[in-house]
């Protein structure tokens, strides 16, 4: 990745929660606790194929994860991951209201500049 | 559009030709964004931006003064900043009354660039919260769930 975002831009999070079937598996996951791929299959309208997928690919974020309990195997959320998360997707937003807040004061005395200059134009 | 990586906005005491200038203007944009700034504000224009002792290619994309200016910046090194390996941001101006103007920004990330925009539009009605909300709500359920 080029520099600049001082807050890694973490892409394989990004992707996972960009889609929204995925954000769906993993709002059941919050709601309800350590449960089954079979279980996640009878809630959302899509195939237990791709809850299968799209497990994987939250597993890969670290988001959930995963333990054997008898025969089954149940999926979970990792609170800390998504807390760490949640924090870095705040610091993003929280670095836009930055950038905005500064545009805003510039553009403000910028036009309050050309106002005192050019008064007539008022 | 909601529901995309970030989206942030906020009210100007300013016409929008001034907010304008602010945001495109290299000696303006190195006072709240890139410490030096190389750009051409012109569609496809390739420029570059450094912040602090880090520095990576920028390429416009929407130039149209002065409702909306977009660039794509973040992508990998030595390679083409285009949808699929970039960051976008998306500067949207909308004039309220002669004196006001409502700045919107969009960053959004690499797999949303590469949908088909009725994609996006579904994806934005069908999740109208942004993600910065969802990751936040899923979160605080989670810590009230282990108390």
């Amino acid at each position: 990745m080029a520099a600049g975002i001082t807050v890694p831009a973490d892409e394989e999070l990004w992707s996972a929660i960009a889609d929204p079937s995925r954000r769906q598996v993993l709002d059941l996951l919050v709601s309800h606790g350590a449960v089954s791929a079979s279980w996640l299959a009878g809630r959302v309208p899509f195939t237990r194929q791709a809850v299968s997928k799209h497990l994987v690919v939250l597993e890969r974020t670290g988001l959930i994860s995963r333990r054997k309990q008898g025969r089954e195997v149940l999926y979970q959320v990792e609170a800390e991951r998504l807390d760490q998360a949640a924090r870095a997707m705040a610091e993003l937003a929280a670095q836009w209201d930055r950038r905005l807040g500064a545009i805003k004061r510039l553009a403000e005395a910028a036009h309050a500049e050309n106002a005192s200059k050019n008064p007539h134009d008022q | 559009m909601s529901g995309l990586v970030i989206e942030r906005e906020v009210l100007i005491e300013a016409p929008a030709e001034v907010v304008w200038r602010t945001i495109t203007e290299p000696d303006q944009i190195t006072q709240w964004f890139a410490s030096r700034v190389e750009l051409v504000v012109e569609p496809g224009a390739h420029g570059y931006m450094e912040f602090g002792d880090q520095g990576g290619p920028v390429v416009v994309e929407a130039v149209d003064p002065p409702t909306r200016f977009s660039f794509r910046w973040n992508h990998p090194r030595g390679e083409e900043p285009v949808a699929g390996n970039s960051m976008l941001v998306e500067f949207t101006l909308t004039p309220e009354g002669d004196e006001q103007t409502r700045l919107r920004v969009v960053e959004s990330g690499h797999e949303l660039c590469a949908w088909p925009d009725a994609e996006k539009e579904r994806y934005a009605e069908e999740h109208q919260e942004g993600w910065v909300e969802f990751l936040d709500r899923l979160a605080v359920l989670v810590a009230k769930r282990r108390l």
